[in-house]
């Protein structure tokens, strides 16, 4: 690991100044970053420590949604008494990942900037122009198998690897950010985090010196929620494929269906036109493959991952009918 | 960093490092000769560096010694001794829960913790419900301890000696 300055941030205000800093960057849970900086994929000067600045709570907002703070632990977010009553696809999708070890360190905010597990972005031996921009993508042509399928460019098929986002992008939430001039603005979730294009290297919107705050989810409406997790083996796997689904019906009818996925892209995927399909249409298999051919329709396999566009046609298709009660 | 800063390790306070990098599994091992927290990977993926801090089981290979400023500590020496074992130490025993006993500070430390998240109602990808009362089931204890990992394969051991302390079985 590299030299750093450690600087432990009073507050939000003081941990901002600090990581405005050229090169600085927060630490909360450092499950992700010393991992990286252990590889030297991470080469911080400063790391600010974030772990005394607030923000670890969760609560009701005025509006009868809820208020997760960027420091709340993903164990603490999914054993919370409202995300498992309310937000069951939110509890379910973090307990998919990682371990308890790992989760009882990990933070919200942490877990919206965890960085790709792609093979060539880890190792430094290897090209990949989000760890080095301009040194080339070993992935295209290369060993591929956890890659993406969507929204991919010629520069980088990375996958963003979390569970907790894609959950938090069906249920359409919102991230808080803390700005370097001591404001704040809110992102929907569903565009914090970008699609690689020209710029793989960055992995959100998030400008030099912004913290996130904390997240919020709108009010929970009626209806099934599932999160199902195709991966190697039956725990502590990053998603092939995840579905993140939220669904009513009224009567045999669809009336609602906001879905996320996982493992196919650099972002959680959320197409609204996905749900479009699936809206005031009696569940089927015919209606699921229509709606997995929408989702897929630009879909592009590397070699190693072309499974994961049929994976996720039957993926989708099986979490719908579980959600539907319909037969396939 | 200020030598001010302490941290509590199986009760006793000790100076942080003055380099940021060191883990609190280097500061363990290396500062402080508490060696029986082991390094498998040092990546957060073996979970052979389990240990609690404020009761909570963390990864301690991927933590920063000083961001423990005023922690609670407990690693495998502080849980039981040879001749007053804590009753997954004399479970694991019991049951012969591992070969070369490299991974089993870890095993016990963090099934030390898991016993208490399952009284705590915690739920875990292998819960039929998310609204509890949890149990202790083989399939729990296998999702629950899949963050430590036993390259001998004595897993079946390893879960016969956590069921009989959830059982009671070993006091």
């Amino acid at each position: 690991m590299r030299p750093f300055d450690y600087q432990r941030a009073e507050g939000m205000d003081h941990a901002g100044r600090l990581v405005a800093a050229e090169n600085a960057q927060p630490i909360a849970g450092g499950t992700n970053l010393l991992d990286l900086m252990k590889l030297q994929v991470e080469t911080p000067q400063a790391l600010v420590d974030i772990n005394r600045v607030g923000h670890a709570e969760i609560e009701d907002t005025d509006d009868g949604g809820l208020w997760i703070g960027t420091l709340a632990t993903n164990t603490a977010t999914a054993a919370h008494p409202r995300v498992r009553a309310d937000y069951p696809v939110l509890a379910r999708a973090i307990l998919a990942g990682a371990t308890q070890q790992l989760r009882n360190r990990a933070t919200t905010g942490g877990n919206l900037c965890q960085r790709t597990r792609c093979y060539y972005f880890t190792n430094i031996d290897q090209p990949c122009n989000k760890r080095e921009p301009g040194s080339g993508c070993g992935a295209i042509d290369g060993i591929a198998r956890l890659h993406a399928v969507l929204g991919t460019s010629d520069q980088c098929i990375a996958t963003y690897p979390g569970d907790m986002a894609v959950a938090l992008s069906a249920l359409a939430a919102t991230v808080h950010i803390a700005t370097a001039e001591g404001g704040t603005r809110t992102v929907p979730v569903r565009e914090f985090h970008r699609l690689p294009g020209d710029t793989p290297w960055k992995d959100n919107v998030l400008e030099p010196g912004e913290l996130i705050m904390g997240v919020t989810v709108p009010p929970p409406g009626e209806g099934k929620q599932i999160y199902r997790k195709v991966r190697e083996r039956s725990s502590y796997a990053f998603a092939l494929c995840s579905i993140a689904v939220i669904v009513e019906m009224d009567g045999d009818m669809i009336t609602r269906a906001d879905l996320a996925f996982g493992g196919l892209a650099h972002k959680p995927w959320h197409n609204p036109e996905v749900g479009e399909v699936l809206v005031g249409q009696k569940p089927g298999a015919a209606l699921f493959d229509k709606a997995a051919d929408v989702l897929l329709r630009d879909a592009r396999g590397y070699g190693e991952n072309d499974f994961k566009i049929p994976l996720a046609r039957r993926t989708l298709a099986a979490v719908l009918a579980e959600a539907t009660g319909a037969e396939l | 960093m200020s030598s001010e800063n302490t941290v509590s390790i199986n009760g006793q306070s000790h100076a942080l490092p003055d380099d940021p990098r060191v883990s609190l599994l280097d500061l363990l091992r290396h500062h402080l000769g508490l060696t029986g927290t082991k390094k498998g990977c040092d990546h957060g993926q073996c979970g052979a560096c389990t240990v609690l801090v404020n009761g909570v089981r963390i990864n301690s290979c991927l933590t920063l010694a000083v961001m423990h400023d005023g922690d609670e500590v407990t690693t495998i020496e502080g849980l039981g001794t040879a001749e007053n074992p804590s009753p997954l130490q004399r479970a694991f025993v019991e049951r012969d829960a591992y070969q070369c006993g490299y991974c089993t500070p870890g095993q016990i430390c963090s099934a030390t913790a898991m016993l208490d998240e399952i009284a705590a109602g915690w739920p875990s990808d292998a819960s039929d419900t998310l609204d509890g009362p949890m149990e202790v089931s083989a399939d729990e204890i296998r999702e629950r301890m899949s963050g430590n990992i036993c390259r001998c394969g004595a897993y079946a051991n390893i879960v016969d000696a956590i069921r009989d302390v959830a059982a009671g079985e070993v006091a």
